[in-house]
């Protein structure tokens, strides 16, 4: 079985590609092992304490504890993407992996379809 | 090889649909096999039929359509990027009451699960981005 990777490498709400990035990882979750990476800006998307209300947006970080209930159990963050932004692991709304750029290198090339959004 | 492509960024905005397109074409010219274009986020945007470019641009759609009935090649359009962005077929149209459909020849409205599905059938999957 082909394994999948996604990357979601943007901001929430700027656009909606971290929203539409979800629906990815939910449905190939459905047919073939997946692992999700949050790279980038992309590691905004599950800080803690977001409030979209004011902006009228609707706030998706909760639908990332679904994840496990859909057996995506490899969610990966980038320790060089948090650390430039000033965040770590106890600013985010989720148990996941912090890994080296060298362990990202080693995902994209294990994984047989690489989904970046 | 068997290739899939997915498209995210809308035609007169991004090149993406037009390298896209490009890219596909190239691919049939080396004796490849395409065996699905999907077009996801504000890539559903290639298949609004009632765009109007002017006379001496490309019709970015028709140009799809041609090409994909030409080729026999499946366009597909996820259906629910499709309905938030009023990118319609026709039972969508009436499923929602709306007084107009306007999908383009040749493109068809399903689930993300075909993006899944081209990626485990397909050598390769391209995604062009915005």
């Amino acid at each position: 079985m082909k394994s999948f990777l996604i990357i979601t490498r943007r901001s929430p709400y700027g656009t909606s590609y971290g929203k539409e990035a979800l629906d990815a990882v939910l449905m190939a979750s459905a047919f073939v092992p997946v692992s999700l990476l949050f790279l980038d800006d992309g590691v905004f998307q599950i800080k803690q304490h977001q409030d979209a209300d004011c902006i009228e947006i609707k706030d998706y970080s909760p639908t990332f504890a679904v994840l496990e209930q859909y057996d995506v159990k490899n969610i990966y963050v980038s320790a060089s993407s948090l650390q430039h932004r000033g965040l770590t692991e106890k600013d985010l709304v989720l148990d996941v992996e912090v890994i080296s750029d060298a362990r990202i290198a080693n995902l994209l090339d294990t994984n047989a379809v690489v989904l970046s959004f | 090889m068997i290739f899939s492509l997915a498209v995210y960024g809308s035609p007169y905005t991004y090149q993406s649909s037009d390298s896209a397109y490009q890219f596909a074409r190239e691919l049939l010219n080396q004796g490849h096999e395409i065996y699905r274009i999907f077009f996801y986020h504000d890539g559903v945007y290639n298949a609004n039929r009632l765009t109007i470019p002017p006379q001496d641009e490309i019709n970015i759609s028709s140009r799809w359509s041609s090409f994909a009935g030409e080729n026999n090649i499946e366009l597909v359009v996820c259906v629910a990027s499709a309905l938030r962005r009023g990118v319609l077929d026709d039972s969508e149209s009436r499923r929602y009451e709306k007084d107009t459909h306007n999908i383009e020849q040749n493109f068809t409205l399903s689930g993300l699960g075909q993006l899944i599905d081209a990626g485990i059938v397909s050598d390769r999957l391209v995604t062009f981005g915005s």
